[in-house]
């Protein structure tokens, strides 16, 4: 037997050669990891610069000025027997005679001075007065809303020191106000009014009342169709149908259905509920109807998955005790799924909060200053809100949107939260 | 079993939620549509009248002219609009979709006047003034030089008049789909077109098409419907110009300045006696047989036309409409209160 000569050595790990490639391998390591920082920080930074801005932006709408203003209920000027219809705007013009004493017998100044008050002073007065009809007689103290000129004057977004001509607000007005100030009636408070009024022209008393209710009404009519519907499609295809060409078909379908933009659900929506079956436009039940339709894809995808992760053997062990398939089904695999179903559920009801596109072409975005009181009432949602607010002229609206897209992106958290917080409570591992 | 037995409910639900919807059929809230233009107006009257009256909230919403008649237009019934708002007068083809869906007593009111502004930043050094023949070679996307007409060469404002300062040519303007900008080229391009005498020699067709066409070479910006954001890109860059509705000049009078059109600055006068060139009559459509069908549509009309909204200082001048002389007032009044039916030949 002849001894083979030990084969050639392998690679020369030290050779310059192989120096040269691990340092350019090394090298590839090193840029990845640097392209995948500088996504982050790109990724970071734009979202700090959105918050920072919408932030900024939106801070003064939270804060709202008031005027307090002591308002005589005059017998003469308000009967008894038919309070609604009082001669409330003379009130109003007393009131602000009584705290511009001077100016008193001025009319153009005195209408001028009654600006500084929102233009709806009358009906605060008015309803407060309705709700306690012993007030006549007597005097009455309310901080009603400063209108949004002055607001903005006292937020300082209308700079004092242009020239007069350039402000919404003259010298003289701008004098009376800071009387207001020095007395000690001008407040500024946070803005409640933002949550709890519903949408106005007047942006001083403008709120999202209206927009969060319908919201809730379009995610309801959202969840309950698309949940029980995806959901029973969901264990269908999953625990009943045969693997052929036609699931294949309808799974590669529900998958691209995931993929259609909103807006074309919007369109379906105008054309099928409202014009085929006439149901009421700008109601939540068409916006939400539509919304399902955008939703339950990802709900059913999501559900398949979760229906999956269960394993064989707890429908083997189903079967084991005798178990029918429906009970197999609904007794064992769906309430081990369901966390699962849960978590994509809120993240596809989040999707249909924040939704916009398909809402106005159902015409949710209307102006309406009360709000919903059913899913067949025409009403707004929170994205249509801040695109009607987004549109308007006044100056006290461009705060507003900010406003409105904090509350947005807060609802949207908090319902993010919760769908982390349940998957991390109810999750289980085999 | 438990599980099984919420679903069955959520499903049942649902089923009885549609199922509502047949009882909706009845309608107590009046519902307006139209312009954009018309849209401010329309929600003043209608919070004002849900707050005089206790009434249901009218439902105001924005469709733009067109898409408001084509509503407006498609039958009589709970389901179809009552008001629609339009920045011009309906034309033949709208007035006959109406009758053909039988929609054939309208009444047809002007609000008052609308003025489209040209404006700049107030941090602009430039006192601006143009003629309508200068817009119209700025923005055209074919224009008339030596006798020739070729697609727009001018990139700056000083090609076109040496007076004019030395900076590129960037216009913000409304899309296609806008009343705003139907109405700007209708009165700003087409009256400075008129100026050319080589447009003017073209045929018919082509002469409407070279008079209509804004330009798409980069100058003219369509900034969407959302007059707001043009407002702050022009803030931000002093050189640039932008088109919008007269109420957002006046809200933004502290930042930003009018540009003249033939050297007139647009206000309430200037709007309303039509010195300022670009101006136009806006209007509400009323559908009478709707009346007395709709609870309140009769006072809601009222409310739109009274003196509280309309005279000069009224709620709708405060918003930026530019009202009616006191005559046309009163005949607006007059036809709003006795549902006079239009005569669509006017």
């Amino acid at each position: 037997m002849t001894v083979i000569d030990a084969p050639a050595t392998g690679p020369d790990w030290s050779s310059a050669a192989s120096n040269a490639n691990r340092r350019r391998r090394y090298a590839a390591d090193r840029r990845l990891r640097i392209y995948g920082l500088t996504a982050i920080i790109i990724a970071v930074g734009v979202l700090v610069i959105l918050l920072a801005t919408v932030l900024t932006g939106g801070a003064s709408a939270f804060v709202q000025t008031r005027v307090t203003v002591e308002f005589t209920i005059d017998p003469e000027l308000v009967s008894a027997d038919n309070i609604q219809r009082g001669n409330y705007r003379q009130i109003i013009t007393n009131a602000v005679a009584e705290l511009f004493p001077e100016i008193a017998d001025d009319r153009t100044a005195l209408t001028a001075a009654g600006r500084i008050l929102t233009s709806n002073a009358q009906f605060f007065v008015r309803d407060a007065v309705v709700a306690d009809p012993s007030l006549i007689g007597r005097t009455l103290t309310l901080a009603i809303p400063a209108s949004d000129p002055f607001d903005q004057l006292n937020k300082g977004t209308i700079a004092r020191d242009l020239p007069e001509e350039q402000r919404r607000v003259n010298d003289r007005d701008t004098a009376l106000f800071d009387q207001l100030v020095d007395r000690g009636l001008v407040s500024t408070p946070f803005n409640w009014g933002l949550f709890f009024n519903a949408d106005s022209r007047f942006p001083e008393l403008a709120g999202l009342r209206g927009a969060i209710i319908g919201s809730f009404y379009l995610l309801l009519v959202t969840l309950l169709v698309s949940v029980p519907v995806g959901i029973a499609a969901a264990i269908y295809l999953e625990e009943f149908a045969r693997r052929g060409r036609w699931s294949r078909l309808i799974e590669v379908n529900i998958n691209n259905l995931a993929a259609v933009p909103s807006v074309v659900f919007g369109l379906l929506g105008l054309a099928v509920f409202i014009n085929f079956f006439g149901l009421p436009r700008s109601a939540p039940l068409v916006g939400g109807l539509v919304l399902s339709l955008m939703t339950l894809p990802t709900i059913i995808i999501v559900t398949r998955a979760a229906l999956k992760a269960v394993p064989p053997s707890i429908r083997e062990a189903a079967y084991g005790i005798g178990a029918s398939k429906h009970q197999m089904v609904l007794h064992h695999v769906l309430p081990l799924a369901l966390p699962g179903i849960l978590t994509g559920t809120i993240i596809g009801m989040a999707q249909a909060l924040g939704e916009t596109a398909p809402l106005l072409l159902v015409g949710m975005n209307a102006f309406l200053t009360a709000a919903p009181g059913g899913i067949t009432d025409a009403a707004t949602a929170l994205p249509t809100q801040i695109y009607i607010w987004a549109d308007s002229s006044e100056r006290g609206f461009v705060a507003k949107t900010s406003a409105g897209i904090v509350v947005l992106l807060l609802f949207l958290i908090v319902m993010n939260a919760v769908a982390i917080f349940l998957r991390r409570r109810l999750e289980r591992t085999w | 079993m438990k599980l099984n037995k919420i679903g069955v409910a959520a499903v049942a639900l649902a089923t009885t939620a549609v199922a509502t919807v047949a009882l909706a059929q009845v309608r107590d809230q009046i519902r307006v549509v139209g312009s954009s233009t018309v849209f401010p107006y329309s929600q003043a009257v209608a919070e004002e009248f849900a707050n005089l009256t206790g009434s249901r909230a009218p439902i105001v919403e924005s469709t733009g002219t067109g898409g408001g008649f084509q509503v407006f237009c498609a039958g009589i019934g709970p389901s179809n609009a009552d008001v629609t708002g339009a920045s011009r007068a309906i034309k033949a083809s709208e007035y006959e979709l109406c009758v053909a869906n039988g929609v054939t007593d309208i009444t047809e009111l002007q609000l008052g006047y609308d003025g489209l502004s040209i404006a700049v930043s107030r941090a602009s050094t430039f006192d601006w003034n143009l003629t309508e023949a200068q817009i119209f070679q700025a923005l055209a996307a074919e224009v008339e030089v030596d006798g020739a007409v070729v697609p727009n060469p001018y990139t700056n404002w000083s090609q076109i008049d040496p007076s004019l300062p030395d900076v590129t040519i960037t216009v913000f303007g409304p899309p296609p789909t806008s009343g705003t900008r139907d109405a700007f080229v209708e009165l700003a391009m087409h009256d400075g077109c008129a100026e050319f005498p080589a447009i003017q020699a073209l045929e018919a067709a082509r002469r409407t098409d070279v008079c209509s066409r804004m330009r798409q070479d980069g100058p003219f910006v369509e900034a969407g419907e959302n007059d707001n954001l043009i407002v702050q890109r022009i803030i931000s860059d002093p050189t640039t110009i932008g088109i919008f509705g007269y109420s957002f000049l006046y809200e933004n009078s502290d930042t930003l300045k009018a540009v003249a059109v033939e050297g007139i600055v647009p206000t309430f006068e200037t709007i309303a006696d039509f010195s300022y060139a670009i101006a136009r009559p806006i209007f509400i459509y009323v559908k009478n047989q709707h009346r007395g069908v709709i609870p309140g549509l009769d006072d809601f009309v009222a409310e739109f036309v009274s003196d509280a909204a309309l005279a000069p200082g009224g709620y709708l001048a405060e918003r930026g409409l530019t009202p009616l002389s006191d005559e046309l007032r009163a005949e607006m009044q007059d036809r709003a209160l006795n549902a006079v039916t239009m005569d669509p030949a006017v």
